[in-house]
């Protein structure tokens, strides 16, 4: 057993740090405050170190790492809460074409992702409704797509979607659609840094990925493979946020100490601390079985999603709490994080689902065993 | 990042279940040792174990062979601890003396006292105990009192120790005592190990709130300890205890039950308003936390063994199980009863759902957030040793320990 990143990966995970400490500092602000949806610069920087094809093979123009090293770098941007699509295009749309595409597909989008030139991202919400295949309302017939799909993440920067649809039979389908001609709309959202937007499509051509009917089943498997991409972004923003609290605790002077050495501040942190390592070893087992594509992934992925959505959201929260008043402020970041935490807890589906997930897993588990 | 057995450890594991396979029973979902902790004749019992165990060299497991252990890694002290746990076997007799008392003479005791020692205690013919908390000295450990004199040879030992797991049936011991009242108090510590058959010394069992007895207060009264069996310089104590407290969190074996499985088990049998209480939102919520809680510590714990696998050190990062695990086991022993109803009121074994598992383990519960570092204080460490947040402001800093004493009387 060996349960730790290389040395390689540990140089990696140093110079996403170092690029992201250099390029993103500041900018989720940036796009909170301004009109711009993502932050382009940032963006053609990641694009030239090469992160959006990591995993994407070399014949498919990308470099043909493992999942654990796209983990690195996914901690490394969650921890730097950066304002790009990645996670749509290389967590999910990626993934989904990797999954489940033709060799077209493949050779068509995976180069112009890996390039940074094309963003992709995944289109399954439909409002509030029930986590089941038969509430789907976007219809896929004769190639084309009809339906409204909300709220989606990167709806309005992509060029492409994957979206979930089912066929007048009631059959769930993945599609790939160009976004181009689509209307999208941005939404306003609790964390502007990440847009989202409503798509509506009206006889847009789509093309299948995958088959007629195995829809749901690829959108499950995929949210759970990003499950596990998703955890070490909440990781990274939690440990920040943990590391936030900390630094303002030992500088923060109350009753003529520092506030850190209160002992009901180090065991609220203490708890930040313990939520941030269960975290970690779920979000560290989640990544072998994603690279090892090993049999217990989908509990593995339940798992690091519910420990590292309660990390985050824990994290953030207590870090507010740890600021004070200054905490409260628009000037201070530790907003920018508590909207980011709770983004992503709702992203792929609340933490509530994804517990209802991780028990029927365990049930199912200890029935097959 | 690997977690397939090497091919070595394939090996390994398989010598394991063989060996387990044919001296021990396969463990029932939801099932523990017939014996509880603290029951009449589980000693015995685990004495048998322990010989079967270290004749098969799964006893030490990576304690060096010349002592008696087996000479190999952390990964293989794992992959035991992961099979051996899927039996039923009698657990904690052995553990804080093989954990904590052995591995602190193999640092400090002579090479003679290392050979004669080390090697029936993993053989499990000699059983050992920790000697530290006092009536005044729990979290405060440094606030201890027993004093050792010095008289030629020999030291002379009075006072008195208290929360000794295990003491009326040990054969030794290891003791922290207060040998310099003069210095400031974690100064003025001096570490010995010593017979518990000793002349003066007394044990009187405690009896807990689960109704068992397998704590001790320990009395000494002239006990002669000779100087060659102190550990570590005169003055020295505190930092010799560090080395058996650090030993401490890897000493714990497996959780007690009921955990997140028999959590599961008992909500598949209870019937609710609205159907099985598997079902049911609420449960399944707790359900998921604990399975993660669980899983995590035990993630984490193999984090750990890579560190330490790497000759680095695992650090006080450990301490996420212990602050976690007993809280949690008092929380599903709690919830579990509720799921019964009034029903749950009932602890005979033979009436009460999955045999008074819940009812125990409410019981038992309050002492695994106490006992070898409270939430609380494993909090503080993770605070300030962790994180490094300014210690707490200390009153009795650089004082002398018998002014501070008397303070204290008042």
């Amino acid at each position: 057993m060996n349960f730790d990143f290389s040395e390689e990966q540990n140089l990696l995970r140093e110079q996403a740090r170092r690029f992201l400490a250099e390029n993103a500092e500041g900018k989720a602000r940036g796009i909170i405050e301004g009109d711009a949806l993502f932050d382009r610069d940032l963006w053609r920087g990641m694009a030239d170190l090469g992160w959006m094809g990591t995993v994407i093979p070399e014949e498919y123009g990308g470099i043909g790492l493992s999942h654990e090293d796209l983990c690195v770098i996914a901690e490394e941007i969650g921890r730097s809460i950066a304002p790009t699509p990645f996670s749509s295009s290389v967590y999910l749309a990626t993934e989904a074409l990797l999954l489940a595409a033709s060799d077209e597909q493949k050779e068509d989008f995976l180069p112009r992702i890996a390039s940074g030139d094309t963003i992709g991202c995944f289109a399954h919400n439909e409002g509030t409704r029930k986590p089941e295949p038969g509430s789907i309302a976007t219809i896929y017939t004769d190639g084309k797509l009809t339906g409204e799909k909300k709220p989606v993440a990167d709806g309005d920067v992509a060029d492409f979607a994957v979206v979930l649809a089912k066929t007048p039979d009631g059959e769930p389908v993945l599609t790939l659609a160009l976004l181009d001609n689509v209307a999208s709309e941005t939404l306003e959202t609790i964390d502007p840094s990440r847009s989202h937007a409503r798509l509506r499509f009206d006889g847009t051509p789509a093309a299948l990925i995958g088959n007629i009917g195995n829809g749901w089943t690829l959108s499950e498997r995929l949210l759970d493979r990003a499950a596990i991409l998703f955890a070490f972004e909440q990781l990274g923003g939690a440990h920040r946020c943990l590391d936030m609290a900390v630094d303002y605790a030992k500088e923060r002077y109350a009753f003529g100490r520092p506030i850190g050495s209160f002992q009901a501040i180090k065991h609220k942190l203490a708890d930040v601390f313990i939520a941030t390592e269960l975290a970690r070893s779920h979000a560290y087992y989640g990544a072998w079985t994603l690279t090892t594509d090993a049999p217990d992934l989908p509990v593995a992925a339940a798992a690091a999603r519910v420990a590292a959505s309660r990390a985050y959201y824990l994290a953030a929260s207590e870090n507010i709490q740890t600021h004070g008043g200054m905490g409260f402020t628009w000037e201070l970041d530790c907003h920018l994080y508590y909207r980011r935490a709770k983004l992503l807890n709702l992203a792929l589906g609340g933490e509530r689902r994804w517990k209802h997930k991780l028990v029927s897993r365990l049930e199912n588990r200890n029935v097959a065993a | 990042m690997d977690f397939e057995d090497t091919p070595e450890e394939v090996e390994f594991r398989a010598e394991v279940r063989d060996f387990l396979d044919a001296n021990a029973e396969r463990k029932a979902p939801g099932a523990s040792f017939a014996i509880p902790y603290g029951g009449d004749g589980l000693v015995t019992a685990a004495k048998e174990w322990q010989a079967k165990k270290a004749a098969a060299g799964f006893s030490g497991i990576t304690q060096p062979k010349e002592y008696g252990g087996r000479g190999g890694t952390v990964i293989e002290q794992v992959i035991y601890n992961q099979e051996e746990s899927d039996y039923v076997t009698p657990i904690g007799i052995y553990e804080i003396g093989l954990g904590m008392c052995i591995p602190t003479m193999l640092a400090y005791a002579t090479e003679e006292q290392k050979q004669r020692f080390a090697p029936p205690a993993f053989r499990g013919e000699e059983i050992w105990c920790q000697l530290f908390s006092e009536p005044q000295a729990g979290s405060d450990l440094a606030n201890l009192r027993l004093r050792s004199e010095r008289d030629g040879d020999d030291w002379i030992l009075n006072g008195q120790k208290i929360w000794t797991s295990g003491a009326h049936f040990s054969d030794f011991g290891v003791i922290v005592t207060r040998s310099d009242p003069e210095q400031a108090k974690h100064k003025g510590l001096t570490y010995f190990f010593i017979d518990m058959k000793s002349p003066g010394i007394e044990c009187r069992r405690i009896h807990q709130i689960s109704g068992t007895s397998n704590f001790n207060e320990v009395f000494f009264t002239d006990v002669r300890v000779p100087d060659s069996q102190r550990l570590g310089a005169v003055g020295d104590g505190w930092r010799v205890s560090l080395t058996t407290l650090m030993n401490e969190r890897l000493a714990i074996g497996e959780r007690p039950p009921p955990g997140y499985e028999e959590a599961m088990a008992l909500a598949k049998q209870i019937e609710l308003e609205n159907g099985p209480a598997i079902e049911d939102g609420g449960v399944r919520d707790k359900i998921a936390d604990w399975y993660v809680n669980a899983r995590g510590v035990t993630l984490a714990r193999y984090r750990s063994m890579t560190a330490l696998s790497r000759g680095q050190d695992p650090g006080p990062e450990n301490s996420i199980g212990k602050a976690l695990t007993g809280k949690m086991r008092q929380d599903i022993a709690a919830f579990g009863m509720d799921l019964m109803d009034q029903s749950g009121v009932i602890s005979d074994p033979e009436l009460a759902t999955m045999r008074g598992m819940f009812q125990d383990a409410l019981l038992a519960g309050p002492g695994g957030r106490i006992a070898g570092g409270s939430d609380e204080i494993l909090r503080n460490i993770i605070a300030e040793r962790v994180l490094g947040l300014p210690p707490d402001i200390r009153v009795d800093k650089g004082i002398p320990f018998n002014e501070l004493a008397k303070k204290e009387r008042g």
